[in-house]
């Protein structure tokens, strides 16, 4: 089980609660969180990454584990806390703006 | 008896405003969406409890919201949570967000005059069809024009407007290189005008597929060749739809007009105490009654002297009269976005816009005197009116 925190707006967009959790088969990285984000809510494609280039939108950051894996690459695996459900996927967004 | 609803986007979220044709006592839903950037709604004009919205955000994009129930429930009409987002044959269904250009979008200018890629930013206006309310246009930045056939759930680009030709000297204006203004052609159901800052207007004839420049007559002293093709900073057009070949346009600098449907301007400015503004609109009952909002310089975007004062025109332009009564006539400093006026279909027109101060006023008399209807919104960015039964 992959426990995963999103922004308020996106919360609200997929029309969710708290933490999402998601099965995933395979190997945990970026790009399968995303993916079965997207698959589960559909209406969040093009919110995080976009619909193109599949590159992570630039006022986004990914956390998980005390540390920033926003440059990470997509396929890299995410830490074991985070495959294991130990600890949560962060989607954050930058603060900015009024 | 008749209704009005009048549909604000803000800075924060969309706001529904109704009331009945007195148009006294108002009833204020919102903020939906709220903490996002609604560019714009508009009803479709075949069913008027079709809505869409531009919700936009810099963190998350693009976002199409529709409603069936004049406003009361929305949804994303892409796929529904639990369905497959690819279709039986494996390719990625297409999605309400999605607006992707048409091949290899090329490059415009930017502010240097350098190419730069075109990139989608957000949708500015929605204009859906005038006969069937699953069509709709949408008008984006960077400058570029959309259509959907299925509600709102894909969008393909109409290519032929940004690949005509002049697409690579486009440039943006202020807030950047937008396509704002869609004008549907009531009598020539293949005829669309648009208008791009900074480009200028542009018109097709056969339904999108091809278009051309329609700018002769309009002079911009502060671009390189004051008379080109293209370029020019086009804040606004308006049409009435009983006589859609007289355009009206608020331009960057000039109140302008045309009376051949596009194909030549002349400036009708007269005696306005400037003629820079962002929005213009016909009154809905007599062609040559338009409405301009004067704002003091590109680089002071308030009203002159702090006064706020619509100027009407019952000659179609050149004599201009100040509209005050009910307006703040000291001290006030607001600005009238481009897309935040509009004009109800009531026997006695009605005329509402907002600003950026939050504030959104109507004219039940057409204009002689104003109210609030609410003062205290986040910064108005459109405003539209629907005439119900």
């Amino acid at each position: 089980m992959i426990r995963v925190v999103l922004p308020a707006h996106l919360r609200t967009l997929a029309r969710v609660d708290g933490e999402v959790e998601l099965q995933i088969e395979g190997q945990v990285t970026q790009r399968s969180v995303l993916d079965a984000i997207e698959a589960r809510y559909p209406m969040l494609r093009g919110t995080i990454r976009d619909h193109v280039t599949q590159r992570r939108r630039p006022f986004l950051r990914f956390f998980a584990c005390g540390q920033d894996l926003s440059h990470e690459l997509p396929d890299a695996p995410l830490p074991d806390a985070v495959a294991s459900g130990a600890e949560p996927f962060f989607v954050v967004g930058a603060i900015a703006g009024g | 008896m008749s209704r009005v609803r009048v549909l604000a986007g803000t800075r924060k979220g969309a706001f529904v405003l109704t009331s009945d044709a007195k148009r006294e006592r108002w009833e204020v839903s919102g903020p939906h969406f709220a903490g996002w950037e609604i560019y714009h709604l508009k009803g479709s004009p075949a069913d008027p409890n079709r809505l869409y919205a531009s919700q936009t955000s810099g963190w998350f994009g693009q976002i199409i919201q529709r409603s069936n129930d004049g406003g009361k429930t929305w949804e994303q009409p892409g796929t529904k949570p639990g369905e497959p987002t690819t279709t039986p044959d494996g390719m990625p269904k297409g999605e309400s967000n999605k607006f992707v250009y048409d091949g290899d979008p090329g490059t415009h200018q930017w502010y240097d005059g350098t190419p730069h890629p075109w990139e989608f930013k957000r949708v500015w206006h929605l204009e859906p069809s005038l006969t069937d309310p699953d069509t709709v246009y949408a008008g984006v930045e960077d400058a570029a024009l959309f259509r959907t056939v299925d509600g709102g759930r894909t969008w393909q680009e109409l290519s032929g407007l940004r690949g005509h030709g002049s697409g690579s000297r486009w440039q943006p204006g202020a807030g950047g290189m937008c396509l704002h203004t869609i004008l549907l052609d009531p009598s020539h159901p293949e005829r669309i005008f648009i208008a791009i800052s900074a480009a200028g207007v542009f018109r097709t004839d056969d339904a999108g597929k091809t278009w051309r420049p329609m700018n002769r007559g309009l002079r911009s002293e502060y671009i390189p060749d004051p008379n080109a093709e293209v370029g020019h900073c086009v804040h606004r057009i308006a049409m009435h739809r009983s006589r859609p070949s007289v355009l009206f346009m608020q331009k960057h600098w000039d109140v302008m007009r045309s009376d051949d449907a596009g194909e030549s301007w002349q400036e009708v400015s007269g005696n306005l105490p400037t003629d820079f503004g962002f929005p213009i609109d016909v009154h809905a009952h007599e062609p040559d009654t338009i409405y301009v909002v004067p704002i003091k310089s590109d680089s002071e975007h308030y009203p002159p002297d702090g006064k706020l004062r619509v100027y009407r025109s019952r000659t179609g332009g050149h004599e201009w009269e100040a509209l005050t009564k009910g307006l703040p006539q000291s001290n006030c400093y607001v600005n009238v976005f481009r897309d935040a006026m509009a004009v109800d279909s009531l026997d006695s027109c009605g005329v509402y816009f907002g600003t950026t101060g939050g504030q959104v006023y109507a004219s039940a008399n057409a204009g002689d005197s104003w109210a609030p209807i609410v003062r205290d919104l986040p910064a108005v960015l459109s405003v539209e009116v629907q005439t119900l039964p």
